[in-house]
């Protein structure tokens, strides 16, 4: 079973790094919203400090958003999910794999590059890490809710803002409590139970999210 | 053995067929004929369990596919329209991914002989994105080589873009396959001759209604 997921894995990273350009769209988004911001507001290092983990948080959602059309739409048009479908392997597992690569291209290198905008915004070590630490447990949860949104959406004609309207409002907790730790750290407040609540929302969608797409893709595929 | 009790099949608000029983035995090839648009691929998307019948059932072993899901997806290979041939993958890359997903896992040795079968000799490490229609079809169809344990085969229209020699090498493929106690369906608009034994025919289109396999006929293996 682990296999499986592993073989789709595999398969969908391999898929990315042929088409480069498509992650690094990701990334470049990323990258550019958050430099823009200090340009935008002003050079005020205490302001910056305050807003910076609100603006890459902002941004990450709204880069892991730009990449969720591409999600399923290939294998939809070369037949591909067509075979998922027929899979004699369980569905859903299938599509855990596909959100867990999803992840590995966009949340985990968003995470990463977020260590370089602490330093950007002079926000100290620890909430550096702190910032990086609420991606790492919140971005997965962007790949799989956005999984369910761009499998409704799927072969829809404009479905690209369909799927920010459907998945916008079920990422606004995570943005909330993600963002929040951060800014619980700046304030000196325990911030453990943020992530606790990230975490419990990661849970709940990656046992839960899988079933849903799987049913919204069969749909899909009629 | 493959069955369908009353199938009915709606597309939008036109009824494609309706009341379509069948009932087809293990070593037989299926033929569905008919013009277009009038339900042929939609027929075979209704037996492979892709799309669900608005009335009647599909039975496989007398058991409701509904019901069987992966375990009948384990017992068939479906072809479609769609190649789900992957520009970025090489054509061996895209024959193993394949066989993994539809859980026949297969070594790099049993997919060069498979490609070797199917005339893509000399091509395994060539990108699919430079491959001609009739190849990208060929490598879709190595499957069926690796697939002679599956019993069930539907296959949507498998010689458009094949040459005489890749209809011939197919036609035998089929013919071979059926002997053998599979079961093979197939819609095709050439009158392809296989000679594969017990051959039953659906005759779609005939005004809304349709012939019932006590109507069609058997044709005699030569």
């Amino acid at each position: 079973m682990s296999g499986l997921v592993g073989n789709v894995v595999r398969r969908d990273l391999l898929l990315a790094m042929r088409q480069k350009s498509d992650v690094l769209n990701t990334l470049f988004f990323f990258v550019v919203v958050v430099t823009l911001v200090p340009l935008g507001v002003g050079p005020e290092p205490n302001l910056l400090r305050a807003i910076a983990p609100g603006v890459v948080w902002v941004a990450a959602l709204l880069a892991a958003m730009l990449s969720l059309p591409r999600l399923f739409a290939n294998d939809y048009a070369d037949g591909t999910l067509e075979q998922m479908l027929l899979s004699a392997e369980p569905l859903p597992l299938i599509v855990l794999g596909k959100a867990v690569a999803h992840w590995l291209v966009t949340g985990l290198p968003l995470t990463v590059v977020s260590l370089v905008f602490g330093v950007m915004f002079n926000l100290g070590t620890e909430l550096t890490l702190v910032m990086a630490a609420s991606l790492l447990v919140g971005t997965p949860v962007l790949s799989l809710i956005g999984a369910v949104g761009a499998a409704l959406t799927l072969g829809v004609r404009g479905g690209g803002v369909l799927t920010s309207l459907l998945v916008l409002p079920l990422y606004i907790p995570v943005l909330i409590f993600g963002a929040g730790a951060v800014e619980a750290s700046a304030a000196s407040i325990d911030s453990t139970a943020y992530f606790l609540i990230v975490g419990a929302i990661f849970l709940f969608s990656a046992a839960l999210t899988p079933w849903a797409v799987a049913a919204a893709l069969r749909v899909a595929a009629e | 053995m493959l069955e369908a009790h009353a199938l009915e099949c709606v597309r939008g608000d036109r009824v494609l067929f309706s009341g379509l029983d069948l009932r087809v035995e293990r070593g037989t090839l299926l033929r569905v004929a008919g013009p277009n648009g009038t339900g042929k691929t939609s027929l075979l998307r209704l037996l492979c369990g892709l799309m669900q019948p608005a009335a009647g059932e599909v039975c496989w072993g007398g058991q409701p596919i509904r019901r069987l899901r992966e375990d009948y997806w384990r017992e068939l290979v479906y072809i479609g329209h769609l190649n789900g041939v992957k520009d970025e993958l090489s054509v061996r890359e895209n024959l193993i991914v394949n066989c993994a997903l539809a859980a026949n896992p297969v070594s790099e040795l049993q997919a060069d002989e498979a490609l070797a079968r199917v005339g893509l000799t000399g091509f395994e490490e060539r990108m699919a994105r430079a491959l001609s229609q009739g190849q990208r079809r060929r490598v879709a169809l190595a499957r069926l080589y690796l697939s002679a344990a599956t019993p069930l085969w539907i296959l949507d229209e498998p010689f458009t873009a094949l040459d005489l020699r890749g209809v011939a090498d197919l036609s035998r493929l089929v013919a071979g396959h059926v002997r053998a106690g599979g079961l093979v369906a197939l819609t095709t608009h050439q009158e392809v001759p296989i000679d594969a034994g017990a051959i039953q025919r659906v005759e779609l289109g005939q005004g809304s209604a349709l012939t019932r396999p006590e109507d069609s006929f058997q044709e005699v293996p030569a």
